[in-house]
């Protein structure tokens, strides 16, 4: 169980989160959509610490901190337990597609790294990238890049996987294997935070879907009640120019 | 003109291979000494450690602006009337103190170019599955940041052998400094010198085969 209180985070002095309160159940799916620069790529960070928050109380399992007095302690504890999938993969370019994702078992959960690459085997083998354990990044396409992506956040056991516009680089070809796969994932209930313009994943695989304007949530509820019938006019906009562009759905 | 005296340039070769060791000697002392300053001061960069940032900024100033030679002789005449407990410093210290201190100034800039080259997201990846700043740096940054800076590195290898010879100005016998030695005895200056060009050639084209041996190796993770 994830919960966030009262979130705030600022750039230069603009609130880009500006109290944000969310709680996710175990094995929840949620869908966070919304415009650009509406703050929803920095909540999945600020989840993760990559940035700083200015204000707020993060609950993950039995850790329970007041955002702004984190040791840095509690910042390792709340990476540990939380994985995040970049936009850009953002893959490790020394290592192998195995490496990638047996780094963080052997640097660090410590396993002896034999233990280690042979969970990482069993990693590729699900992501479907067997036949890729000794390819570099530079020598796969962007949907096997993201999968390795996705393959390095599930060895981390994380709570949540944060999955930060994980499609939104790759070439059209590539998207529906990415998509695939976290759909898969979705089915084996993995806790999934997912920022994305994919409204048809959306549609079919959250549980939860919610939309973002401004620095807060402004609407969420069921996919079918959000797109079906949206309350808040900004949402109805949002939905209908997003929508307008995607006809397939 | 007259031909060259083949016979005279075989015979320096073991005359000059007994002082090589000393040429690579103040090379190889000066270059690890230099790489782990140069590390240091790059480290320091790009953290901006208030103090030292203005510091290294200042000492990587004053050793790329002004000649080695001008810096050896600094070293050897110099500091000695400065500071009395320098009085014992002899050439070959007095070289290795100014080849670390000159290249290491010029290696800093270097490796802090090499490290912050990096794609910084990966350093996001890495923070994101919990790893330390430390395991960062020694896993992913700087294995990647090595690949960027050997070129530039080995380059100022190069030149960090060829400089060595700068310490037959004070007085010490390497490579340069014995060639010096036998031409004025035996008056035959274009043969001398033309022999100890020819070994710095050969020295510096095995570190070029290294250096390659090296870059290959370096880049295979990066081969499409």
């Amino acid at each position: 169980m994830i919960k966030v209180e009262g979130l705030v985070k600022r750039f230069d002095g603009t609130a880009v989160l500006d109290g944000i309160d969310l709680a996710i159940e175990q094995g929840e799916i949620i869908v966070v959509i919304g415009p650009s620069g509406t703050g929803k790529s920095t909540l999945l960070r600020c989840l993760n610490f990559l940035e700083q928050p200015d204000a707020g109380r993060l609950t993950i399992g039995d850790l329970e901190v007041d955002v702004t007095r984190a040791s840095r302690a509690d910042i390792l504890t709340a990476r540990r337990r939380t994985a995040f999938v970049f936009q850009n993969y953002a893959l490790f370019a020394n290592k192998t597609a195995l490496e990638n994702i047996a780094e963080g078992l052997i640097v660090v959960n410590r396993w002896p790294k034999q233990k280690a690459h042979a969970r990482a085997r069993e990693i590729l083998e699900r992501i479907g990238l067997a036949d890729k354990a000794d390819a570099f990044p530079a020598s796969l396409s962007g949907g096997q890049q993201q999968r390795v992506g996705i393959g390095r956040a599930m060895a981390a056991q994380a709570e949540v996987i944060l999955f930060d516009e994980p499609t939104s680089s790759l070439d059209p070809e590539w998207v529906e294997e990415v998509l695939g796969l976290m759909k898969q994932l979705a089915r084996e209930r993995q806790t999934m935070l997912v920022v994305t313009h994919e409204m048809s994943f959306a549609q079919d695989v959250a549980d939860r879907v919610i939309f973002m304007d401004g620095g807060h949530i402004v609407e969420q509820g069921p996919p079918g009640q959000l797109f079906g019938s949206p309350k808040d006019p900004r949402t109805q906009d949002f939905l209908r120019k997003v929508l307008a562009t995607q006809v397939a759905l | 003109m007259q031909v060259l005296d083949f016979d005279y340039m075989l015979g320096l070769v073991p005359v000059l291979l007994r002082y090589l060791p000393l040429t690579l000697q103040m090379a190889a002392v000066g270059m690890v000494l230099a790489l782990v300053l140069a590390c240091g001061l790059a480290v320091i960069r790009v953290l901006r450690i208030p103090g030292l940032n203005a510091a290294t900024l200042l000492f990587i100033s004053f050793f790329r602006g002004t000649p080695l030679l001008v810096q050896l002789f600094l070293f050897y005449y110099g500091l000695p009337q400065l500071m009395a407990f320098l009085t014992q410093i002899n050439g070959v210290t007095a070289t290795i103190m100014g080849l670390t201190l000159h290249f290491s100034a010029y290696m800093a800039e270097s490796i802090r170019a090499a490290i912050v080259g990096v794609d910084r997201s990966q350093t996001e990846a890495a923070l994101s599955i919990g790893m330390t700043n430390g395991q960062l740096m020694r896993r992913i940054v700087l294995p990647q940041a090595t690949r960027i800076a050997v070129p530039t590195l080995m380059n100022y290898f190069i030149d960090m052998i060829k400089a060595t010879s700068l310490a037959f100005t004070l007085g010490v016998t390497e490579l340069m400094g014995a060639t010096q030695k036998e031409a004025a005895g035996s008056f035959l200056y274009f043969e001398a010198f033309i022999t100890v060009a020819i070994f710095y050639w050969i020295i510096v084209e095995l570190l070029a085969w290294f250096q390659r041996r090296l870059e290959i190796r370096l880049n295979e993770a990066y081969r499409r």
